[in-house]
C-alpha cells in the first residue's frame, strides 16, 4: 500500500480578494520526489510556506509526516527541512558557525553540532570556505550551505522551493545530484520549480499549478502524453513536395499534419510509433519524395504545459487572483 | 521553559558573534556619544548654565550615558529588520526551536553589548573630569537603571523592526524618531531654563527620569527644581522602563506571530 508523506486537501489561502491557493490538493508518496510546476505567481511558494508551518491557511487541511500542520506544528518542524530560493542563512556568520548554530537549535549537543557541521561542510564541498562569512559565498555555495542547514537532522520530508533558480548549470547539476542521493537514502522531497527540465529530471510525479489550482497531475510521461504523445517529423528536400508528402502521411497516421513551408517541415501525431515511422518512410519513398530528415520526437513537458495552461511556464504571469504576495510572501 | 532558555542563549551567542565579526558597527555606535561629550562639553559647555551651579561636563555626562542607551535603538531595530529581510527568520520559524528565542536572544545580546558600551563610557567620562561622588553602591545602582532603560528600548526597537520590516527604512527613521526625545529632555539643558510647556514635557520625558535619577545617584549637579517628576525621579526611572517593556514586549510578540498571516 502506498503511504503518503505530505497530504493536502482543499487548501485555500486568500490575501484580501486574491486567491493564492484555491482548493489545492496534494498527495506525495513516501520516498519519492514530487514536483510542483507552475509559473511565477501560481501559488507554489504559498503551498510550501503553508506545509512548512510558516503560513496559516483559511480552508482545508494538511499533514506532513503524519502530523497536522496547524495543530502539531512543532512535530512537523522536527521532521522537515526547508531550502528556499532565497538562501536562509546568517550572512554574517561563517559557514561553520551557521551549521553549528542550526545544529544547536535542533537540540544537538555542542560536540555533536560541531561534528555534524564538519561532516556536512565536507559533503557539500564547503570545507575550505568553512571559516568565511556566508555573505561572501557565491550563489551556488550559499545554496549548498542552505541545503546543508536543512539536513542537519536528516529530515523525513525536504521542501525545496525553486532550489536552482539563479544558479549556473554546474551548481544546478550539483544540487540535482544531492537531491537524488537524499532520495536514495529515503527522504521524501517536495520540489517547486518553473523549469520543466528540472521537474522532468528529478520528479517521479508532478502537479501542474496555475492560479492557485492544480490543473494536472501525473508522472512526467503521463503529462507529456496528454498533449497527444509522440510525433513524426519530416523535412522534405523540395518545398514543392510538401503538399504531396502531407497527403501521403495523413491516412497512415490518421491525422492532418501541420505544415511549415518555410523550413519544408511537417509534423504529425502518431500512436503506433515504430510501425508508423516505417510505413511513412516506405510510402514517401514509393512516391519518390526526396526526404532530407525524418524522425520520431517525444512531446516535451513544455508542450504539455502550454497545452494545459494556455501559456508557457517561463512567462511571468500575474493571473487574476495571484499577486506578488502569493509567490514571495 | 528550559528549551526557551537554551534557545534564547544560543540566539544570544549568535548576536554576540555578529558584534565580534562586525567591530566597525560597534565603533559607529560609540563615536556618536563620544562626539557629543567633546562638542557639548568643550565647545558649547562654556556658555551653558547649570542651575544651582556646577561643572557643565559633570552635568552633561549622565545625559550622554542615557543618550547612548537610546541610540542602541538603531542597532536593535536594524539587526531585527535585517534578519527578517534575509529569510533567515524563515529558517528559524521552520525549526523546532522556542518561538521566543529570536526576541529574547536579541534582548539579552543587546544588554551584554550595552554593558560593554557603559564600561567604555564610564572610562571616557572619568577622562574628561566626570566622577561619581556618592560611593560605588549608588553608582552601580545608576548603571542598573541605565541598563533597565536599554532593555525597554530594545523591545521598542524589536517592535519597530517588525512593524517597518525594511532595514533601509528602519535605518532612516531611527534617528529622527529618537532625536526629539534627547532634545526635549534634561539631557543637555535643565527644563527649568526652557519655555514652560516644553519644560513640562521635558520633565515627563522617560529619558529625563533616568537622567535625573542617575544624576542624583552619581551625585552630579543639576538636580532640577521642585516639580513632581523632578522629586520622584528614582521612582519614574523604574516605572517608565517597566511600562515600556509591558507595552512593547507583548506588541512585538503579537507582531511576530502575525508573520504567519
Amino acid at each position: 500500500m502506498t503511504t503518503y508523506e505530505v497530504v493536502a486537501e482543499g487548501l485555500g489561502k486568500r490575501y484580501g480578494p486574491t486567491r493564492a491557493l484555491d482548493r489545492f490538493d496534494l498527495a506525495v508518496p513516501t520516498g519519492t520526489v514530487y514536483g510542483l510546476l507552475g509559473p511565477n505567481g501560481a501559488g507554489k511558494t504559498t503551498a510550501v510556506r503553508i506545509l512548512t508551518t510558516l503560513l496559516r491557511f483559511d480552508a482545508g487541511r494538511a499533514t506532513v509526516a503524519g502530523f497536522d500542520v496547524l495543530r502539531q506544528p512543532d512535530e512537523v518542524r522536527a521532521r522537515i527541512g526547508l531550502t528556499g530560493q532565497y538562501a536562509a542563512v546568517d550572512e554574517t556568520l561563517s559557514g561553520r558557525q551557521n551549521l553549528e548554530l542550526f545544529g544547536r537549535l535542533f537540540r544537538l549537543g555542542r560536540r555533536e553540532a560541531r561534528q555534524r557541521a564538519t561532516e556536512l561542510l565536507e559533503r557539500f564541498g564547503l570545507a575550505e570556505a568553512a571559516g568565511r562569512s556566508a555573505g561572501e559565498y557565491s550563489g551556488g555555495m550559499r545554496r549548498r550551505l542552505d541545503l546543508a542547514a536543512s539536513l542537519i537532522r536528516t529530515p523525513r520530508v525536504l521542501f525545496l522551493d525553486e532550489p536552482t533558480t539563479g544558479l549556473d548549470p554546474r551548481s544546478r547539476n550539483q544540487v540535482w545530484d544531492l537531491v537524488r542521493a537524499l532520495v536514495a537514502e529515503g527522504t521524501t522531497v517536495l520540489l517547486t520549480t518553473q523549469y520543466l527540465e528540472e521537474a522532468d529530471q528529478l520528479a517521479h510525479r508532478i502537479s501542474v499549478i496555475d492560479a492557485g489550482r492544480v490543473v494536472a497531475e501525473g508522472s512526467p510521461d503521463e503529462l507529456k502524453s496528454m498533449t497527444g504523445g509522440d510525433r513524426i517529423e519530416v523535412v522534405v528536400r523540395d518545398a514543392a513536395d510538401l503538399d504531396l508528402a502531407a497527403r501521403i502521411v495523413a491516412p497512415i497516421c490518421g491525422a492532418e499534419p501541420e505544415r511549415d513551408p518555410e523550413i519544408r517541415h511537417l509534423s504529425v501525431p502518431v500512436t503506433d510509433r515504430v510501425a508508423g515511422l516505417v510505413d511513412v518512410v516506405r510510402a514517401l519513398d514509393d512516391a519518390g519524395v526526396a526526404v532530407e530528415d525524418i524522425g520520431l520526437r517525444r512531446a516535451t513537458l513544455d508542450e504539455a504545459f502550454l497545452h494545459l495552461t494556455g501559456h508557457r511556464p517561463d512567462e511571468t504571469r500575474e493571473p487574476v487572483g495571484a499577486g506578488r504576495k502569493a509567490d514571495v510572501g | 521553559m528550559t528549551t526557551a532558555v537554551a534557545d534564547g542563549w544560543t540566539m544570544t551567542r549568535r548576536n554576540m558573534i555578529h558584534v565580534v565579526r562586525q567591530p566597525e558597527e560597534v565603533i559607529l555606535y560609540f563615536s556618536l556619544p563620544i562626539m557629543f561629550v567633546l562638542v557639548f562639553g568643550y565647545v558649547f559647555g562654556s556658555g551653558m548654565q547649570v542651575p544651582g551651579g556646577g561643572n557643565y561636563r559633570e552635568f552633561l555626562l549622565p545625559g550622554v550615558f542615557v543618550m547612548t542607551m537610546l541610540y542602541g535603538l538603531g542597532a536593535t531595530a536594524t539587526g531585527v529588520a535585517l534578519d527578517l529581510s534575509r529569510g533567515v527568520v524563515d529558517r528559524f520559524r521552520s525549526m523546532p526551536m522556542a518561538r521566543s528565542a529570536l526576541m529574547t536572544g536579541r534582548s539579552a545580546a543587546d544588554l551584554l553589548r550595552a554593558m560593554l558600551e557603559m564600561s567604555t563610557l564610564l572610562v571616557c567620562g572619568l577622562l574628561v573630569g566626570w566622577q561619581w561622588r556618592l560611593g560605588v553602591g549608588k553608582a552601580l545602582l545608576a548603571v542598573g537603571l541605565l541598563l533597565l532603560l536599554r532593555v525597554a528600548i530594545t523591545w521598542v526597537g524589536i517592535y519597530l523592526a517588525l512593524l517597518v520590516r525594511n532595514p533601509d527604512t528602519v535605518g532612516v527613521i531611527v534617528f529622527p524618531a529618537a532625536f526629539p526625545f534627547t532634545a526635549v529632555s534634561n539631557v543637555f539643558v535643565s527644563p527649568e531654563l526652557m519655555p514652560s510647556v516644553i519644560g513640562t514635557i521635558s520633565e515627563w520625558n522617560p529619558l529625563s527620569a533616568t537622567v535625573a535619577a542617575i544624576r542624583e545617584l552619581f551625585g552630579n549637579p543639576g538636580l532640577g527644581g521642585d516639580s513632581w517628576p523632578a522629586e520622584h525621579a528614582l521612582l519614574l526611572a523604574v516605572l517608565w522602563p517597566v511600562l515600556l517593556i509591558a507595552t512593547f514586549a507583548p506588541l512585538a510578540v503579537r507582531r511576530y506571530r502575525r508573520l504567519s498571516r
